[in-house]
């Protein structure tokens, strides 16, 4: 309401307050009131969680163990540590992490973008084919997971049988990562999809008028007005698909089981085994962390890279 | 307006204030595990008998899925008509591997089981983990004495002298074999030494069975291994569960024999999880080995394949075979109610008793007397049971499940993978073992 409306003796405020009216509301506090709601849901959801996830990092610290000694930064240095262990398990499982999300990213983004291009035409059954794409999104991990697990079984699986091939999908790499991004990307294309159609469908029809009338082609047209258009989604389902696909777990979990000999378990797979299975709250913690760190770091380089771009 | 303005900052100081409590309620929630080892000091001791307290109904945890699900559950349902109105069961089944680690967390949050059923293995971590308390006087009301068990199955119920399980059965690795295709090559009955069996291999081979015996790289893998490291003299760990002993010379020529059987063609390289079962109900497999829990599986789901079961070969030179256990145990959970605790007591004695009707689950009865009942001594699994000095077991090592999935199952996997070589698989293995053991001798402050 009348927040946009500020009275000018706000920027005073070291000023004597005005007696009476309108500028009486406006206190030091008011914007803070403003934000609490947010910021009490943001403090108890995030800040005192990961608050919490960094004490827990500094202990050797098992959920049913009364004592919980505090190591500092022990945790942190056993996985750096290449001979320790869970040093060695953690990098594995990063670089299983960095393997599936280096490969797995650029198909989620060219392929959408292309099934979104084509739903955006004018043609019969739109809708059905629309739906067609999306319908695997609505599948849950464990659907996905269990359907492709024996789909794809090197030895008793009808991918082999129709085909006539005799890859071992889900014990041998690299088939088992082609696997994984394979079934990754039949699973969310539909989303990315969407979301590309929405974007597409938010640029005006009068800027591609405009462009048919300067005489541009085809691809000049979509190289000029689609993709600039689609910018700022572009970013964001970039973003949200690196963060998705660092994320992944479920896949590996039923259709690899981690195979060959944990060459396929992520990071959040041997986190959540960690933490979860071994009940070693200390060390998953940590492996969080740094995961976290260099997801920050990866999402920093995306919106650098479109940021720089778009001050041309 | 300013009245309106000051109502709804105070809305939102109060949903702040509520959203506090409920924080701090949260944070109360997560502490109860520090401080859970409520001993059971106050129950009276447990002396066979009948259950005189006031009504209580006990959650009971297990892990049968299979074959053996409807066999517990019919058990449940008889204790819960005869006790009617005084204890009430509920019984709650889920995967083993899913059990395992919900249970320590759901104790702590008191909203596990007061009495569960766990593998012998786990028996020293969760007690350990001061999940468990002890039930030394139910054993004493039982009659239980060590004579009638096998030494393996009674002693992983004890640490620190205090005994904390009571055996309900014992099950192990079997050798199941197809029937037709054995009867291709003149065979009635699984061979049981290292030179028939390969001879049967290749027999079956030159009958037209591609890959008669395959080699999985995950479960039961490392439960072969561990067979065959027995059968050749080796051991798992020293006693004093300090040094992982299974990357010995036995070690090696125990995994070099499971890696040959890929080299020789027996099995398909690289066999993903389950396969080789699945291959084996499908027909297509003559010999599969896999835990006798697997018996009702194959009656329920496998109708038109005539199978049999043997006991495995003996390939090192010493019969031996992986084994496990089902124990009853009473949780710290159950520990903060005396009246639970002696609710539970009656339940665990009261199944105990019941071993003749579960060996019809596919199990094979822990008690030495139970199994020469003629009701249960003529089922297939209970005749495996002939020579019981057969049936080795992993120690009941505080942490000992972590250690496994880390170390020598991975092993396992990268030799039969062939990621690496099985000596070179197995020192890696073995290093990495090592410094868990002590990691667990650290934690579990033995």
């Amino acid at each position: 309401m009348s927040v946009l409306t500020r009275p000018k003796g706000l920027s005073g405020a070291a000023g004597p307050a005005a007696p009476a009216g309108r500028a009486k509301r406006m206190r030091t506090w008011t914007p803070y009131a403003f934000l609490a709601p947010y910021l009490a849901l943001f403090a108890v959801f995030m800040v005192l969680p990961i608050g919490f996830g960094f004490w827990t990092s500094l202990h050797e610290w098992d959920i049913n163990l009364p004592a919980k000694p505090f190591v500092g930064l022990e945790n942190y240095t056993d996985l750096f540590d290449p001979s320790s262990v869970d040093g060695g398990r953690f990098w594995t499982a990063m670089r299983a992490t960095g393997v599936f999300t280096l490969f797995s990213v650029p198909l989620l983004i060219v392929l959408p973008l292309l099934a979104a291009l084509l739903m955006n035409g004018r043609f019969r059954g739109r809708n059905l084919y629309r739906a067609v794409y999306f319908a695997p999104y609505v599948l849950g991990v464990a659907v996905v997971g269990f359907l492709w697990r024996f789909l794809l079984d090197g030895n008793i699986g009808l991918v082999n049988h129709y085909l006539g091939l005799e890859v071992q999908w889900t014990t041998d790499v690299p088939p088992a990562w082609v696997a994984l991004i394979g079934v990754t990307v039949w699973w969310t294309l539909g989303l990315n999809a969407v979301i590309f159609l929405a974007g597409l469908q938010d640029i005006p029809r009068e800027l591609y008028e405009a462009a048919m009338v300067d005489g541009a082609s085809a691809w000049r047209r979509f190289r000029a007005v689609t993709l600039p258009g689609l910018r700022p989604v572009t970013v964001f389902v970039i973003n949200a698909t690196i963060l998705a696909s660092a994320n992944m777990f479920g896949q590996s979990y039923l259709i690899t089981a981690g195979a060959p000999a944990d060459q396929t378990k992520t990071a959040i797979y041997l986190i959540a085994e960690t933490g979860l299975r071994q009940f070693d709250m200390g060390t998953a913690s940590a492996m969080s962390f740094i995961l976290a760190a260099f997801l920050m770091a990866a999402s920093a380089l995306v919106f650098g890279a479109f940021r720089d771009r778009s001050r041309r | 307006m300013t009245s309106s303005f000051s109502r709804r900052s105070f809305l939102g100081l109060t949903g702040a204030a509520g959203l506090t409590a409920a924080l701090a309620a949260c944070g109360g929630g997560t502490k109860i595990g520090s401080g859970s080892s409520a001993p059971a000091s106050a129950a009276p001791t447990f002396s066979g008998g009948e259950y005189t307290g006031p009504k209580v109904t006990l959650d009971y945890w297990n892990g049968f899925t299979g074959g053996d699900g409807p066999h517990m559950r019919a058990m449940v349902e008889a204790f819960n008509k005869e006790f009617s109105g005084r204890i009430e069961v509920r019984n709650v089944t889920r995967r083993w591997e899913d059990l395992y680690p919900a249970m320590p967390t759901a104790i702590s949050a008191g909203k596990g089981p007061d009495v569960a059923v766990i593998h012998n293995d786990w028996v020293g971590t969760f007690a350990a983990r001061q999940t468990l308390i002890p039930l030394d006087d139910v054993v004493g009301a039982l009659e239980l004495s060590d004579a009638d068990f096998i030494p393996a199955v009674w002693n992983a119920g004890v640490l620190d002298g205090r005994r904390y399980s009571v055996p309900l059965d014992v099950h192990s690795l079997a050798d199941y074999w197809n029937k037709k295709h054995l009867e291709k090559i003149g065979l009635s009955d699984a061979p049981t030494d290292k030179e028939s069996y390969e001879k049967a291999l290749v027999g079956l081979k030159d009958a037209g069975i591609a890959t008669p015996f395959w080699m999985p790289n995950k479960w039961p893998a490392h439960l072969m291994f561990m067979s065959l490291l027995w059968q050749h003299g080796g051991e798992l760990y020293s006693e004093d569960g300090a040094k992982a002993l299974w990357g010995s010379e036995q070690g090696v020529q125990a995994l070099s024999w499971m890696v040959e059987q890929i080299d020789k063609g027996f099995s398909p390289a690289k066999v993903a999880i389950d396969t080789q079962y699945a291959a084996f109900k499908n027909d297509k497999v003559s010999f599969t080995w896999d835990g006798i829990w697997q018996i009702n599986d194959l009656k329920a789901n496998a109708k038109s394949l005539e199978w049999g079961l043997s006991p495995v070969p003996n390939i090192g030179g010493t019969p031996a075979v992986w084994s496990a256990s089902h124990n009853f145990v009473l949780t710290s959970q159950a520990g903060k109610d005396p009246n639970k605790v002696q609710a539970a007591k009656v339940f665990i004695d009261s199944m105990g008793r019941q071993s003749t009707e579960w060996a019809k689950a596919g199990m094979i009865p822990a008690r030495n007397s139970a199994r020469q009942d003629p009701a249960v001594a003529d089922l297939p699994q209970v005749r495996m049971a002939q020579d019981v000095s057969i049936f080795h077991f992993l120690p009941a090592l505080p942490g000992v499940g972590d250690v496994q999935s880390k170390a020598l199952e991975l092993a396992v996997a990268k030799a039969v993978l062939k990621e690496s070589s099985p000596a070179e698989a197995l020192k890696e293995g073995v290093a990495t073992a090592d410094k868990l053991l002590a990691d667990n001798k650290r934690k579990y402050g033995r």
